[in-house]
């Protein structure tokens, strides 16, 4: 393989490929590129050297570069880009993939290939990168001709970005990155075949307005698409004008206030008893940006039997996520921000108003479910309750924090526990729960936010799958704080276990733990061990203190805790389990 | 309820693991798919033969405008359409059932397009049940093997499928 470049050419020159996938990057206003080097991505690597806009992140493992690039995308709305090798780079990468996948998260993915020549010949690392990954992507393309190279990038990402958002591939093959073409980056790009809508349907709309104000026991249902949206300004105005009560999904949390007396906060299988009674119960119900997923409505079909005659409203930017699991009334396929504005705007001017009467016992009957207090646990105990120290990191952050956190207890916890006032604060992993996302996560909001608090909640299990990124934290100086919920076992498969297996705890007890404090040093940041209640909030002040270190607390909790409410799998909404129940 | 989705996609490699990707990612059933280029070099039309529920075919109509290479997709069956399948069947025909086999292709207008002194190969075109009832019109030992193409479908009267 020769390895002479051209040189370096102005824009409108003749560039080699790999200089053209770099000013595309360019062009876009990428500020980070978070990736790792091998064969395929040499030439794209010897690019990126010789420029300075584009930041690269150098990961320890292209399973972080995947999840810091889809944080720092879900923390600032805009693409994160990836890059990786060919091969076992892109098998590595494939997890982050799908789990900015299910979440609809925008990221451009650049990934290197074997040389066209080479391709479909087995050839040292090559896999079919484009066939791995097409069902976790919202679309990709194998670039077999240089000249074609900045028109797909431009592609990609006004294909992430628009409609609803998700990670685009490029499949770039190594002789492509070397060639040679004019480098032209279109400003706008339409495709025939790809034109989502964006725009709610007016009748549609005046509809939805009429059932709102005819409701007797009316509820607002949020989830991440009112964050992807951009639409919690609109969410909050229009909830506060019915003064109809909201909740929002695990996706959803901070796209209406939880300071909010409106909030009932989240629902679904970790959900209050008023949310999801308020659900099951409900006589309208507006959905927005949500799914009605397994895990926020249970079985659909006790979902349908809840209330009698339930009418549903349902704004989406996705037409198949309206009607996939549970049929509703009048749907509006569009931008949620623009329909709620429309939505609101129909409101203010018409002369009939909600039943103030219907109103005020609906809200009669959410007290009382809200006054099982569903979320209380033991504040005396001697060990330290996980809920306790999420409070505590409430206090200690003002609520101001970004929080991104791995998947188990302790992410359940962290959403019900830290009171997310503004979207794009709560940073998880909801679709494909993946466990690892939340050290990553967190690099990618401090790399974006360098001056906010940026806490991980995570649990021993979970940050053991990315450790390694430890590293990366400390060669960029990304001073975020873990806050490790360690009860040392996974325990939301033991919480299983005891409920559903006979308490078998198979497989689910952490042994041979490392001693996180040491591991936190070796890796040349501070470590804190936390084993009584009273420790808890100095030990997060000091933690939040340390503006530019690193610290992981590692915060030794009650084994035995379960998170509650609990819908166990396949049931209806409002067969809950309830910590005072066992 | 069987469905006739006429698709039609983005001449680009790979547009056919999309869809069909698709309909087995999510548990669709495909009972037929046929594919080929149309009038536009660009673009290639497919029908796919699926049978469910309303709700079912509304989600695989939605899933497929989503997939980023379709163009369009409409659902023949839900209006006035023709379909058409071919079929070449290769029976046995030897002795006194040779005779008795040109008229059954006969009386399904079917065409003996190869023959030998033990074989013809017949080719039948149709809709599926046309095709179906002249398999079962045969004697089952008389089959050596049978090729179908799928149905292409097409909307009745002046309406076209254009991007
Ligand atoms: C990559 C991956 N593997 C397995 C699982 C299944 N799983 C869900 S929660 C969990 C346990 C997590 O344990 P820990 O991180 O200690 O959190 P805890 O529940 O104890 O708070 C496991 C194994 C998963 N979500 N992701
Ligand atoms: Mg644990």
């Amino acid at each position: 393989m020769e390895l002479k470049l051209p040189p370096l050419a102005e824009t409108g020159e003749t560039l080699t490929g790999a200089e053209i996938a770099i000013r595309c990057l360019q062009e876009e206003g990428v500020e980070f590129v978070f990736g790792y080097p091998g064969g395929a991505v040499l030439f794209i690597y010897d690019a990126l050297f010789k420029q300075k806009k584009v930041k690269h992140i150098l990961v320890r493992h292209e399973q972080g570069a995947l999840h810091a690039a889809d944080g720092y995308a879900r923390a600032t709305g805009r693409p994160g880009v990836a890059l990786v090798t060919s091969g076992p780079g892109v098998t590595n990468a494939v997890t982050g993939i799908a789990t900015a996948y299910m979440d609809s998260i925008p990221m451009v993915v650049v990934t290197g290939q074997v040389p066209t020549r080479a391709i479909g010949e087995d050839a040292f690392q090559e896999c079919d990168t484009v066939g791995i990954t097409r069902p976790c992507v919202k679309h990709n393309f194998l670039v077999k001709d240089v000249n074609e190279l900045a028109i797909t990038m431009k592609k990609a990402f006004h294909i992430a970005t628009t409609g609803r958002p998700g990670p685009v591939l490029v499949d770039i093959p190594k002789d492509v990155s070397q060639q040679s073409a004019r480098f032209h980056y279109p400003e706008k790009i339409s495709l025939r075949s790809y034109s989502p809508v964006v725009k709610g349907h007016g009748g549609q709309i005046k509809k939805a307005m009429q059932l709102l104000l005819e409701a007797k026991r009316p509820m607002i249902y949020v989830g991440g698409g009112a964050i992807l949206g951009e639409a919690s300004h609109e969410v909050t105005e229009l909830v506060r004008l019915l003064d109809y009560p909201c909740t929002n999904t695990l996706m959803g949390l901070g796209a209406f206030p939880a300071s909010d007396k409106r909030f009932v906060g989240m629902l679904g299988m970790h959900g209050t008893v008023e949310a999801n009674m308020a659900m099951q119960n409900c006589d309208v119900l507006l959905a927005v940006g949500a799914r009605f997923d397994d895990r926020v409505i249970g079985n659909p079909a006790h979902f349908a039997a809840g209330s009698a005659g339930r009418k549903i409203v349902h704004i989406d930017v996705d037409p198949s996520s309206i009607s996939k699991r549970v049929r509703v009334d009048v749907p509006i396929v569009g931008h949620v921000k623009d329909v709620l504005a429309e939505l609101i705007a129909l409101l203010r001017a018409s002369k009939e108003k909600p039943d103030a009467a219907a109103l005020a016992a609906w809200w009669d009957q959410i007290g009382s479910w809200r006054a099982k207090d569903c979320l209380k646990y033991d504040r005396n105990a001697k060990i330290i309750k996980p809920q306790f120290v999420i409070e505590k990191l409430w206090e200690v952050t003002k609520g101001d924090a970004y929080v991104t956190s791995d998947v188990g207890q302790h992410q359940m916890w962290a959403a019900q526990f830290y009171r997310f006032e503004k979207p794009r604060r709560w940073i998880n992993s909801g679709g494909l729960g993946t466990m690892g996302v939340g050290l990553p996560y967190a690099m990618g909001v401090k790399l974006a936010f360098p001056k906010a608090d940026v806490a991980c909640v995570t649990g021993e299990a979970s940050v053991q799958m990315c450790i390694q990124e430890l590293s990366t934290c400390k060669q960029y100086h990304l001073p975020v704080k873990l806050v490790n919920l360690n009860n040392r076992y996974m325990g939301m498969v033991r919480q299983w276990q005891e409920f559903f297996h006979g308490n078998r705890y198979s497989e689910s007890y952490m042994d041979a733990l490392p001693d996180f404090v040491k591991l936190a040093e070796a890796y040349g940041h501070v470590g804190m061990r936390v084993e009584k209640p009273g420790d808890v909030e100095g030990a997060l002040r000091e933690a939040f203190s340390l503006k530019d270190r690193l610290v992981f607390l590692d915060i030794i909790t009650d084994q035995t805790e379960n998170v509650f409410p609990m819908v166990p799998g396949g049931k209806g909404m409002s067969e809950m389990i309830l910590s005072e129940d066992l | 309820m069987r469905h006739i989705l006429s698709i039609l996609v983005e001449n680009e490699a790979g547009a056919l693991s999309r869809v069909a990707g698709l309909f087995s990612a999510r548990g669709y059933n495909i009972e037929s798919l046929t594919v080929a280029p149309t009038e536009d070099a660009t673009m290639s039309r497919m029908t796919i033969v699926t049978t469910g529920s309303d709700e079912i075919v509304e989600q695989i109509t939605k899933q497929l405008n989503k997939l980023v290479d379709v163009v369009k997709v409409v659902d023949l069956s839900e209006g006035r359409h023709i379909e058409r399948e071919l079929m070449l069947v290769k029976v046995r025909a030897a002795g006194k059932d040779r005779e008795e086999m040109k008229r059954t292709a006969d009386i399904f207008r079917g065409r003996i397009i190869d023959v030998t002194d033990k074989s013809y190969t017949i080719e039948l075109t149709g809709t599926t049940d046309k095709l179906d009832a002249f398999l079962e019109a045969l004697d089952k030992g008389a089959i050596l093997e049978t090729v179908r193409t799928g149905v292409s479908g097409i909307g009745r009267g002046e309406w076209v499928l254009k991007a």
